[in-house]
């Protein structure tokens, strides 16, 4: 039964950053290259394509998830957040705004998937000690071994008065 | 687009999945998190004709902690671990599933799955041996029980026919007098481990009266130390127990040598753990027998 990819194609009816998205796509196509191919989101990023790295992280429900291991085709009538939803595109998410105030990232590779991460982190967990933050970040990997700027981002962005604070 | 082709299937209901396993056996593999699959379709290391996502299978996603606990297939570990019930009632799956991957790993992956994968370094098969779980086996034309003991025969071999799958998976209910412990050793935490350790001990006063010790990463499936529980029994709680019990389940293990470890690392952390977590069992079973005689 090989080769049935353009016959075998199926629907996804999922709502992304808000949106109502509808595309036809083959069964094998993974979440991560719908978004970025199909959908035109490029901001996830797609490192080791088998679960280790973390760059690929969105938000499926609201949870975060690996989307280099989802099939685009199980996120019908679920809800995907990804890194382009954070911000307007003028003004910066406060998070983001940490960031590049603590130079949390140099090549900014493994930043969406880290946002996103952290985006449901903070919101189950308001004041997390820096222990607990450095936990949350242990999925996901920064080669550039910027990780002790990024942890300053996050207490950056949770100390009041700071930039835009929860 | 990196899997090969397969077709797909996401049926609503269990007979559905399991007409589909009848039909195509070998052929076909279940997606229930993905956490272990996908990654294999993505290198081709696998590449089944037919995927059976069973994510939106009606019933499937069940947690039931009533007499004891039972599992439905695409139960998340996220879920598990946030469950406040099973984390009071059951908690050495509790500590365990803080150790499978990450977060993002266990808001997909399932335990269920995590058990019909039976990698011999994952924690939860670890957990079933320890605490002699069982699982609840379906095919189109009949249904078993297979204890935890029976159903892991080897590396990521399970006791599975390939028209069955695994439906549900239950936990007994821990004994008022008992404590357990989970620890592991892996190179960063989320990784897999080189070797875990589960452990059960049941309390009589300052005596064992019943232990149950499981290891991962040191055997194609996980191990129970048998002599080791059969020595605490009737044994003194004190640390020159638990030191004589991790050296006599470490003799009991025979760990493979490969990059991250040799044979006598293993074996040697082994006994470490051991010791450790029966320490820290001992403990927390004084503790919950003392909580328990306090309220009524």
């Amino acid at each position: 039964m090989r080769g049935h990819d353009m016959s075998d194609r199926r629907e996804v009816i999922a709502t992304v950053n808000g949106e109502r998205r509808a595309e036809l796509v083959a069964p094998r196509l993974l979440l991560s290259d719908f978004l970025r191919g199909h959908l035109g989101l490029t901001g996830t990023h797609v490192g080791c394509e088998h679960g280790v790295c973390g760059c690929c992280t969105v938000l499926f429900d609201g949870e975060p998830v690996r989307s280099c291991l989802m099939l685009a085709v199980q996120a019908s009538g679920h809800e995907i957040d990804t890194v382009e939803g954070l911000s307007d595109g003028k003004v910066l998410h406060p998070l983001q705004e940490a960031f590049r105030r603590e130079h949390a990232l140099q090549c900014g590779f493994c930043t969406p998937g880290i946002l996103m991460t952290l985006t449901a982190f903070l919101r189950d967990n308001p004041s997390p000690s820096r222990d607990e933050i450095r936990g949350a970040l242990s999925g996901t990997l920064c080669r550039c071994t910027g990780y002790v700027n990024i942890l300053n981002a996050v207490e950056s962005y949770l100390e009041p008065g700071i930039g835009g604070t929860p | 687009m990196k899997p090969a082709p397969f077709e797909y299937a996401d049926p609503l209901k269990v007979a559905d999945v399991l007409q589909l396993l009848r039909e195509r056996g070998d052929e076909a593999k279940i997606l229930a998190g993905g956490q272990s699959l996908v990654p294999l379709l993505n290198m081709r290391m696998a590449q089944p004709e037919l995927v059976v996502d069973i994510n939106r299978v009606d019933g499937f996603d069940s947690l039931d902690n009533a007499h004891g606990l039972t599992i439905g297939p695409t139960v998340r570990q996220r879920r598990v671990e946030r469950d406040q019930e099973v984390v009071r009632s059951q908690p050495l799956l509790a500590e365990a599933i803080q150790w499978v991957g990450h977060a993002q790993i266990r808001t997909r992956g399932t335990v269920v799955g995590s058990l019909a994968h039976a990698d011999p370094a994952a924690e939860m098969p670890v957990v079933w041996q320890c605490l002699d779980g069982t699982l609840e086996i379906s095919s189109s034309d009949r249904s078993r029980t297979v204890a935890a003991r029976e159903f892991f025969v080897h590396i990521m071999t399970t006791d599975l026919d390939p028209d069955e799958m695994v439906v549900g998976a239950c936990l007994p209910p821990m004994g008022s007098d008992t404590g357990t412990a989970f620890l592991e050793v892996a190179r960063r935490h989320g990784d897999f481990a080189m070797v875990s350790v589960a452990t059960a001990l049941a309390l009589d006063g300052d005596m064992c009266r019943f232990a149950s010790i499981a290891i991962g990463g040191v055997a194609p499936v996980p191990l129970r130390a048998s002599q080791a529980e059969r020595f605490l029994v009737g044994e003194k709680t004190i640390d020159e127990t638990f030191i004589e019990a991790g050296v006599r389940a470490a003799a009991e293990t025979d760990p493979p040598t490969d990059i991250h470890g040799s044979a006598d690392y293993r074996r040697e952390v082994a006994g470490a753990l051991v010791e450790r977590a029966l320490g820290i069992a001992a403990g927390r079973a004084r503790e919950r027998a003392g909580f328990v005689d306090a309220r009524s």
